[in-house]
């Protein structure tokens, strides 16, 4: 079979968010870059696929030059090739996003045939469009579910878990299908050295879509004010324990 | 003149919260003019709209639908959401920023080949229709101008009260809305039971959560025996996940659960901006990190300075011997 997951380049910001002087971007100057948790999944559970059935399994992103660090990732951990759509450091909103990712897939399957699944993270870690998936799934008219946490290929579907309240609910769709997957569909492995060095020499290729006019416009940025104080400190050490039971017995939560 | 749709979600007779929230954000977007509310099926839940603001609402059924939730047929849902708004000519279409509302809408949009803007905080009114909404699970607002003669967005889930109107009500019909074969091939087939037992995370009121600093998987046994006298549920950050100490079911955070506890329980985390867009909603957090100057210090409302193997073990002898005496 033949699978595709698609992966986004973001900073990896774990401390405060700082914006760029026109406040329409993260200023990156001092963070590293990673891909969304969920995106991970969807890398693994390609690899995994493809272990098991044989075939094979491409990466796509649509991103700046930089990106190709994030495809290299992937391939360390098994996938076999690579697209890249390279743009400049813009951010592009979620319709032309999907329709640039759309033309490449239909390319890309012209050339080597279908692609059974299609994997994507549920919603992008920067931007949190929850769309990009399903505008895809339209594009190529394939049926598409998102906030998957369970994935099994049989007998020409594709069987999906999601969470909900009061249990899971199961949808089979028949392949070629979309799949939205959420962090917790498996445990993504870490590369490995030789995994790395392969990596280096599986084939990316690279094309620049043009930018559409962007018709969900990002005019500018805004870092919440958070309730910006400092935590009353109730204690160090052990010792501490005593003005913690207060605390509780102050919320109700002792007696 | 504006007129807006608003898809209402219910589960058993009662409309979502976050669909209520999305009819107060509505509500200011029509000033006055007709607001018109979608509900799937759930007549029980129609019946109590217009006291949350609705003017008109209409109840789709469908005999494909009799035994489905909202969520379970997304296309579907999306068609008969899209085709009301069609109907009635709507200019901006409101849903709630939940799993299912975000997937709907989004499937809406696509259709009909709009853009969408998903988890909003504030609509401004005009044309075209400016929102502010949220990036990285609420950690980052972007304002945006939405381009199209028909808006189409999602409420951020409890960053709007939902405020009723007193004395509203609204005229409810029902109706069977047009549905292909096409519509239906992505639906529910199944519903597995949970197991029952244990506090969820999502509903509980007290959360203990373990960060790295916890250390290992024995590492988290002085947060179980706390949890244990707290009735909470047990939390976690993606530092344990992806150590393996803990399963992603615990996860808290922009990419886990978001919690909304009246007490959080933060032992050996740092506060990163993706965890604490999981916990921003608990009315009061208590950090206990062995860094004064870790980044939770200046969200959290209480701290224990410290390392917590020796100062969770206390606070739960100390709780045994206050509730001994
Ligand atoms: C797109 C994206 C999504 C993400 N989603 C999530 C998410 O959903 N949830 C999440 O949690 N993270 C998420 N992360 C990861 C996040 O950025 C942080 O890496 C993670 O939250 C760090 O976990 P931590 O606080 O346990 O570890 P660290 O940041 O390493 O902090 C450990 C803390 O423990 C303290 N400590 C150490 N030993 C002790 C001790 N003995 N006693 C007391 N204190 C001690 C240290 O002082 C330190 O403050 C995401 C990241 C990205 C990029
Ligand atoms: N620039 C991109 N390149 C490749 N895939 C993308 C890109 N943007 C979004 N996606 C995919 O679409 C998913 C949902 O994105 P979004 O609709 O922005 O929340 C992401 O998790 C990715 O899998």
């Amino acid at each position: 079979m033949r699978v595709l997951a698609c992966i986004k380049r973001v900073p990896a910001v774990a401390g405060r968010m700082v914006l760029t002087p026109d406040a329409r971007a993260l200023d990156t100057r001092h963070l590293g870059f990673t891909i969304s948790p969920h995106e991970e999944c969807a890398v693994e559970e390609a690899v995994r696929l493809i272990e098991a059935h044989g075939g094979e399994s491409v990466v796509l992103t649509l991103g700046p030059a930089a990106a190709v660090e994030q495809l290299r990732d992937a391939m360390a951990i098994g996938i076999g090739r690579a697209i890249h759509l390279e743009t400049g450091d813009e951010d592009w909103d979620a319709e032309s996003t999907a329709a640039a990712l759309a033309d490449a897939i239909r390319a890309d399957e012209a050339a080597a045939g279908p692609f059974d699944l299609i994997l994507l993270g549920n919603e992008s870690a920067d931007a949190g469009g929850y769309q990009v998936a399903v505008r895809l799934g339209r594009a190529l008219g394939r049926p598409t579910v998102a906030g998957i946490k369970g994935i099994a290929v049989a007998d020409g579907a594709v069987r999906c878990e999601q969470e909900v309240t009061g249990g899971r609910d199961v949808y089979r769709l028949p392949l070629p299908a979309l799949v939205a997957v959420l962090e917790g569909l498996n445990t993504p492995r870490f590369p490995s050295v030789p995994g790395r060095l392969r990596a280096k020499s599986k084939p990316v290729s690279a094309s620049s879509p043009a930018r559409a006019a962007q018709r969900l416009e990002l005019v500018r940025l805004v870092v919440p004010q958070g309730k910006a104080k400092q935590a009353e400190v109730l204690g160090h050490g052990p010792e501490s324990a005593p003005a913690v039971v207060a605390m509780l017995d102050g919320l109700g939560l002792v007696r | 003149m504006t007129t807006v749709l608003v898809l209402v979600t219910s589960s058993d007779g009662a409309p979502d919260d976050v669909a209520l929230q999305g009819l107060s954000l509505a509500r200011e977007v029509a000033a006055g003019e007709p607001l018109h509310a979608l509900v799937l099926g759930d007549e029980a839940a129609a019946a109590g709209l217009g006291a949350w603001g609705a003017t008109q609402v209409h109840v789709a059924r469908h005999p494909a639908l009799a035994d489905i939730a909202p969520g379970a047929a997304p296309d579907a849902a999306a068609r008969i959401l899209g085709d009301l708004a069609d109907r009635l000519g709507a200019d901006v279409v409101v849903g709630p920023g939940t799993e299912p509302g975000n997937t709907i809408l989004a499937r809406t949009a696509a259709r009909a080949g709009l853009p969408f803007a998903a988890n909003c905080t504030v609509v401004v009114p005009g044309a075209p229709l400016t929102v502010t909404r949220q990036r990285w699970g609420g950690s980052l607002l972007e304002e945006a101008v939405i381009h199209a003669d028909r808006a189409i967005l999602t409420v951020a889930a409890h960053t709007v009260a939902a405020t009723p109107v007193p004395g509203g009500a609204a005229p409810v019909t029902t109706f069977e809305p047009a549905l292909d074969d096409a519509d239906l091939v992505v639906r529910v087939v199944e519903r597995i039971p949970a197991a029952a037992g244990g506090v969820s995370l999502a509903d509980a009121k007290v959360v203990v959560s373990g960060g790295r600093g916890a250390g290992s998987v024995e590492g988290f046994a002085p947060i179980e025996e706390l949890a244990g006298l707290l009735k909470a549920a047990i939390g976690c950050s993606r530092a344990v996940t992806i150590s393996g100490w803990r399963p992603h079911t615990d996860q808290v955070g922009q990419t886990g659960t978001k919690i909304v506890p009246s007490l959080y329980i933060a032992a050996g985390i740092s506060g990163a901006t993706q965890h604490m867009a999981g916990c921003k909603g608990a009315k009061k957090i208590l950090a206990i990190n062995k860094d004064p100057d870790a980044p939770i210090m200046s969200i959290a409302d209480y701290a224990v300075i410290g390392d917590l193997h020796q100062i969770l073990p206390a606070i739960s002898a100390e709780l045994r011997r206050v509730r001994g005496g």
